[in-house]
């Protein structure tokens, strides 16, 4: 009876974390329709910088926080400055991929200050637990509330009776005619990134106090857990972000008191994914509101794809074809073959993200199926590898499509928030089906690749056999473009209203772009599996994802040249200028940030 | 052909369609105007399936097609223009025609249950003659159709939508809506934004079919065209139907007459009584 009360009083603390983290978020989802995937950064920075007040300044605990509000709101102003001002009358895929973007960099800029290693933030409160009822609570308890409740009325009294508060409640509700009746929106704008970076300061510094560790990796997870409450508390609602966050936070407690501690992020996902598929405005929204009007054909940038002539790409692949036949280094032949790996990838992601429209942000978890899918084939049935390969990729194209399907529904940014939550529930589920999966042991010795019972072991074979498989995979993908499936894909991209007026089923024309994306995703983790001989549930990860996503709006959204050219380009450049691997991803995410503000066509442009 | 019943649409305290009857003769050309904001967009939403009504029925062919999905009807043969002009902006004119066509597709759709759309990924790829024939020959449809627009689109076939004009957007929304051999079409302001010489254009074609014996439900503002064009005239005014019969009849019909100059005057006059 009292550890339910326990479990009860961290749900509350847990859910009041994510409160500090949802509210930022529905404040600018209200005002700007996007869902800022930043916040998560600047919870990050927040809790660094609470560990540079705490430890290295001594700080006492009511400067600590102000400090690190103030510093969490100038990130804040300054994402909204440089990152988003410029992107306003852009395509809405714009915005979507820069705060993308902007995690990154942020991420890996906290990472390369502090190193990636956990550093234990010390509450600065006595070590006392009080008895309350049955259960207990401490000081550090009672400020996290206190935090909360203080935050939430003073963001009420600010919105309710403040003049900027009005403009911002204005702005949220239509921001058209706020702007009309001379409401200042940039400035609305930089008032609501300035509070939600605050707060999400302060909360990552709470939960680092908290837990008396802080890590890197902090930020994905309070992206995340930040998103589920306010899509569960309904997109733009502040107190329904407030309730959601609370909600979360006991579902998840209750969770992890029945299953255990491993379940605790699979209850949140879950939860995400049951209300996006039956409630998508959240479960405080009227069942059936005036549908909005979207605008049309502006997800992406319009532009004209570059015609390559065909024997320029004739000349090009036959290039690098005879490659290995020259004296070059098998490191060339290695970043090469990583090259062709990704560009499989690129080519799925391109498909389902570009042409179909959908920005998928899970999508390495369909190498994850596929891999693991071709190494247990392989490994428990004795399936040849070459056969286990191709039922990886068949594996990914089914139950990719299957777990995906929930997401069918939904439109721009939630459909990424959908397939992240996606990509992380599979990540959970590898990691606790112990019997299937062997857990967090991952699996070894998974044989080498074979085809027609040849071992390709030299890097040349295996240069040479996954070139070729790219190569099939695109001119299969190219078949399908200009078929009458390429055109139905593009038109329910480009407008999907029009498009079911038209006879096209959503359902059926999602699931075969998703079917075929997830069979080219499939093949590239089979092979890798096969490859790297061993796997566990982090081989495949997010940052695999937005890699990829990077490679596809480098060579231009729905361009099968392009992925192919973005993934060479990626995997190659750094090699060539011989970038550390620690700054790549950084570098990643400032390419991708550059791409969006000045070429967002791509290099070879959209298709 | 189409009955509505008392068909209604609420949202939240608001009533955008209410109680509105109405029926559609094979070949009739019915016209429904009204004052902005009456609820004529949301009733043809709520024939195409793009919207459910809150009460209500709609028959199409003696059939209950009441909250059908718009993929299904679009299967049925209604076809609608939007009136902000809808098309794929990425797609060129020749795709977004094509896509018009989507529902006459069969030789690339088998109608096999559950392994139908598989199959039909397994053709587009393939593409054996069956395929390549029925788009070569809905290719060749589609050219005959851009040319009934004069030389407005033909030269323009393979530029991306985007690129197009307002008044060509509309034209290629038109031309979209007649690939799919509708049984029944619903124009939306085929004419907003366009100038006396493309509305006396459009006019002409809007004839034209209607010559063909097509049957056309028809939202318009420009009051000249629709006294030409129409067999019977409804005017709604918020969400109720207000008036219906000859252009002449509705024309001369104090209500109507109301309804476009405004509640205020009647709100005037009121209020001087009262005074």
């Amino acid at each position: 009876m009292s550890s339910w009360l326990d479990y009860t009083i961290n749900g509350l603390i847990v859910g009041n974390v994510y409160a500090l983290v949802a509210v930022g978020l529905a404040l600018i989802f209200g005002v700007s329709r996007l869902i800022n995937f930043a916040q998560g950064s600047i919870y990050l920075v927040g809790a660094y910088i609470g560990w540079v007040a705490v430890v290295q300044l001594h700080t006492p605990l009511p400067l600590t926080i102000i400090v690190v509000a103030a510093a969490a709101a100038i990130v804040g102003l300054i994402i909204e400055r440089f990152g988003l001002r410029p992107l306003q009358n852009s395509v809405r895929i714009a915005p979507l991929l820069a705060t993308i973007g902007i995690s990154f960099v942020l991420d890996q800029l906290v990472m390369l200050t502090f190193s990636p290693n956990p550093r234990a933030l010390p509450s600065q409160l006595p070590d006392v637990r009080f008895q309350v009822g049955g259960g207990t609570i401490g000081p550090l308890d009672l400020l996290i509330a206190g935090v909360g409740l203080t935050s939430a009325l003073l963001l009420f009294v600010f919105l309710r009776y403040s003049k900027l508060g009005w403009a911002v409640r204005a702005a949220s509700q239509d921001r058209d005619a706020a702007m009309q009746m001379g409401v200042d929106v940039n400035r609305v704008n930089q008032a609501v990134f300035g509070i939600a970076a605050a707060l999400g300061g302060v909360s990552g510094m709470l939960v680092g106090m908290y837990y008396n560790q802080i890590d890197t990796a902090m930020s994905l997870q309070a992206t995340l857990k930040g998103v589920v409450a306010e899509v569960v508390g309904g997109a733009g609602n502040v107190p329904g972000a407030v309730i959601g966050s609370l909600l979360l936070g006991l579902v998840e407690s209750y969770g992890v008191a029945v299953f255990g501690t491993s379940y605790r992020n699979l209850f949140a996902f879950l939860l995400l994914v049951v209300v996006l598929v039956l409630r998508p405005n959240g479960l405080f929204a009227s069942a059936r509101q005036a549908p909005p009007e979207p605008l049309t054909g502006t997800f992406i940038a319009p532009s004209r794809p570059v015609r390559i002539p065909w024997w320029a790409l004739a000349v090009a692949a036959a290039g690098f074809a005879v490659l290995p036949l020259f004296p070059v280094s098998f490191y060339v032949l290695q970043t090469l073959i990583n090259a062709w790996l990704l560009g499989m990838l690129a080519l799925s992601l391109t498909l389902v993200a570009g042409t179909m429209g959908q920005v998928s942000l899970g999508h390495a978890a369909l190498l994850a199926i596929g891999a693991y899918t071709s190494a247990l084939l392989s490994l428990t049935l004795n399936v040849p590898v070459g056969l286990a390969v191709i039922g990886g990729g068949l594996m990914s194209a089914a139950l990719g499509t299957l777990l995906i399907s929930p997401s069918f529904r939904l439109r721009g940014h939630y459909v990424s928030i959908a397939t992240l939550a996606i990509g992380e529930i599979v990540s959970l589920v590898i990691l606790n089906w112990e019997s299937v999966t062997r857990g967090p042991i991952g699996i070894s010795g998974i044989p080498p690749l074979s085809v027609f019972g040849y071992d390709l072991i030299s890097p040349t074979s295996i240069y040479w056999f996954s070139f070729a498989v790219m190569v099939v995979l695109a001119l299969l993908q190219g078949r399908l473009l200009t078929s009458h499936l390429g055109r139905s894909f593009r038109a329910i991209r480009d407008d999907d209203i029009a498009a079911r007026a038209y006879g096209l089923s959503l359902n059926r024309y999602k699931s075969l772009a998703f079917i075929f994306g997830g069979f080219a995703a499939g093949i590239s983790g089979g092979i890798a599996a096969h490859l790297y001989s061993y796997i566990n549930h982090e081989t495949f990860n997010t940052q695999q994802s937005i890699l990829a996503l990077t490679v596809v709006i480098l060579g231009g959204l729905g361009n099968v040249v392009g992925a192919m050219l973005g993934a060479v380009a990626l995997v190659g450049l750094p090699e060539v200028f011989r970038i550390a691997a620690e700054y790549r991803i950084l570098i990643y995410g400032i390419v991708l940030l550059l791409l969006v503000r000045f070429r967002p066509q791509g290099l070879l442009g959209t298709m | 052909m189409l009955s509505l019943r008392g068909l209604t649409r609420r949202f939240g305290g608001l009533t955008a369609v209410d109680a509105i009857d109405l029926d559609l003769a094979k070949g009739e050309l019915v016209s429904i105007i009204g004052p902005n904001g009456a609820g004529k967009t949301t009733l043809f939403n709520l024939v195409t399936g793009l919207d459910r009504p809150d009460a209500g029925t709609v028959r199409f062919e003696g059939q209950d097609i009441t909250g059908l999905s718009p993929e299904r009807l679009a299967g049925e043969g209604i076809a609608r223009t939007f009136q902000l002009g809808r098309v794929f902006g990425n797609l060129s004119v020749m795709d977004n025609v094509l896509i018009g066509a989507h529902t006459r597709l069969r030789a690339v759709k088998p109608v096999v249950p559950v392994i139908g759309p598989l199959l039909e990924l397994g053709l587009a790829l393939l593409r054996p003659a069956s395929v390549r024939d029925e788009e070569e020959r809905l290719r060749e449809e589609i050219k005959a159709i851009l040319a009934r627009f004069g030389e407005r689109l033909l030269p323009r076939i393979d530029q991306p939508a985007y690129s197009l004009s307002y008044a060509n957007r509309r034209r290629v929304e038109i031309a979209r809506a007649l690939a799919l051999k509708p049984r029944l079409l619903l124009l939306d302001e085929p004419t907003a934004g366009m100038n006396p010489t493309e509305t006396a254009e459009m006019q002409a074609l809007v004839a034209e079919l209607k010559a063909e014996g097509l049957t056309i439900l028809l939202i318009e503002h420009k009051l000249e065209m629709v006294m030409r064009l129409s067999d019977r005239v409804i005017v709604m005014d918020e969400g109720r139907k207000i008036a219906e019969g000859s252009g002449e009849q509705v024309r001369s019909d104090p209500k109507v007459i109301e309804a476009y100059l405004g509640h205020g005057l009647s709100g005037t006059s009121e209020q001087e009584s009262a005074a």
